[in-house]
């Protein structure tokens, strides 16, 4: 791809399968499928372990991108979709995933895979999306005790940073690395709206700025936002950040400065799936398992 | 317990405004939904340790829109119609201006 049309906010989709969980016999399989604004993801349990995880951007029909990720994730398990014993949709997207056996918000289930994939340490939960941030606060269980929703609009999330990426021609990917090589951090942009941000940093680099300078404003105004949103549940220990954006080592390390606390670092989910970003599928396959268990048991007490 | 206290709202500029429902009080009876003049307000099903239980919640459309929306009610003078209009108290409001 020539330079010219380089697409920079373009993030990389993936699928991944573990081998070492594969399905036999009687084993428990259970899907969640969480359609967010700006990704979809889905992932299939076996017992209650992530065996394949899948992530693709949302397209314009929520219930186009829910099927087509859930066959994403089971290509090449040698599972049909009517292997899985139970599917929960989450997301925004939630109400528009076809083949879920229930729905649930995206909330509970950030909390129960956030407890899934870092450890019952795990008390409060920064959920970076595409369009809104939201602070979630949960006990050793992954239950939820306190949820902020925030905000008026997709300033400082996802979305913004691919408006970013576009505008300063730069792979999103690197993004938060570059946005560290400031000598002395900027003073963060004003606004709070995507459109407007970007004028406004067009305005910063016309006046000279370098783009490392204007990517530090930017996410520190993001990270201050963040802060904000924390004071208000409390933020407690352990924190741990999910959604794209944590991936964003720009965000991340600004968020602990300010805050005076580390988040718990990602796990290895290149290798074992467990990844912030699925978070929310996690959660949901994990609460299918437990609604599956739940209607099994009623159905034999009835016998 | 069942503890699960939701903010809705927003935080800019002008200060911090919230609603906030508290899942424990709230028993689903909607007699906020008929109070509300903007049709803010929903009753969901949401599942609390694997029971379902009934809550009010802020409609997902209006959910970036409190700031406008629910800005003719903020607690400057009057309690809002939806936090008196639950006998539980399930339901209070945050306004925090911010001070320049």
């Amino acid at each position: 791809m020539s330079e010219e049309n380089r697409q920079y906010w373009r993030w990389r989709e993936y699928h991944l399968v573990i081998p070492e969980r594969k399905p036999k016999g009687s084993n428990i399989i259970t899907a969640g499928v969480d359609v967010g604004s700006v990704s979809s993801k889905a992932a299939i349990m076996v017992d209650g372990q992530v065996y394949s995880v899948s992530i693709m951007r949302t397209g314009s029909s929520s219930s186009d991108s829910a099927k087509k990720v859930m066959e994403w994730a089971l290509e090449g398990t040698g599972l049909k979709l009517s292997d899985i014993h139970y599917i929960v949709g989450t997301g925004y997207g939630r109400v528009n995933v076809p083949m879920a056996h229930n729905t649930l918000t995206e909330i509970a289930c950030h909390a129960k895979g956030a407890n899934y994939i870092w450890g019952p340490t795990v008390r409060t939960i920064l959920d970076v999306g595409g369009q809104d941030i939201k602070a979630i606060k949960c006990d050793e269980k992954g239950k939820v005790l306190a949820f902020l929703m925030n905000d008026k609009c997709a300033a400082g999330t996802g979305r913004g940073m691919e408006v970013l990426a576009d505008l300063l021609k730069i792979p999103i990917e690197d993004m938060g690395e570059m946005s560290l090589k400031v000598d002395e951090e900027p003073d963060p942009v004003s606004c709070t709206c995507v459109a407007f941000a970007r004028t406004e940093a067009m305005g910063l680099l016309r006046r000279g700025w370098s783009r490392e300078k204007v990517l530090a404003a930017y996410m520190r105004a993001m990270a201050i936002r963040m802060c904000n949103l924390l004071e208000r549940v409390g933020c407690e220990r352990d924190l741990v950040v999910t959604g794209g954006q944590s991936r964003n080592i720009g965000i991340i390390k600004r968020l602990e400065r300010m805050l005076g606390m580390n988040t718990l670092p990602p796990p290895k989910w290149e290798e074992n799936g467990l990844d912030p970003m699925a978070a929310g599928a996690i959660g949901a396959a994990l609460f299918a398992k437990s609604l599956y268990e739940k209607t099994k048991s009623q159905h034999n007490s009835r016998g | 317990m069942r503890l699960i206290i939701t903010y809705y709202g927003y935080m800019d500029g002008s200060g911090e405004y919230y609603i906030v429902v508290d899942s424990e009080k709230c028993n689903g009876c909607g007699e906020c939904i008929t109070q509300c003049p903007k049709q803010v307000l929903e009753i969901t099903r949401t599942i609390v340790d694997l029971e379902e239980q009934l809550v009010a919640a802020v409609k997902e459309e209006h959910r970036k829109n409190i700031k406008y929306t629910c800005s003719a009610c903020k607690p400057e003078k009057a309690t809002p119609p939806c936090v008196s209009a639950c006998g539980r108290k399930a339901i209070t409001c945050i306004w925090k201006p911010k001070v320049p």
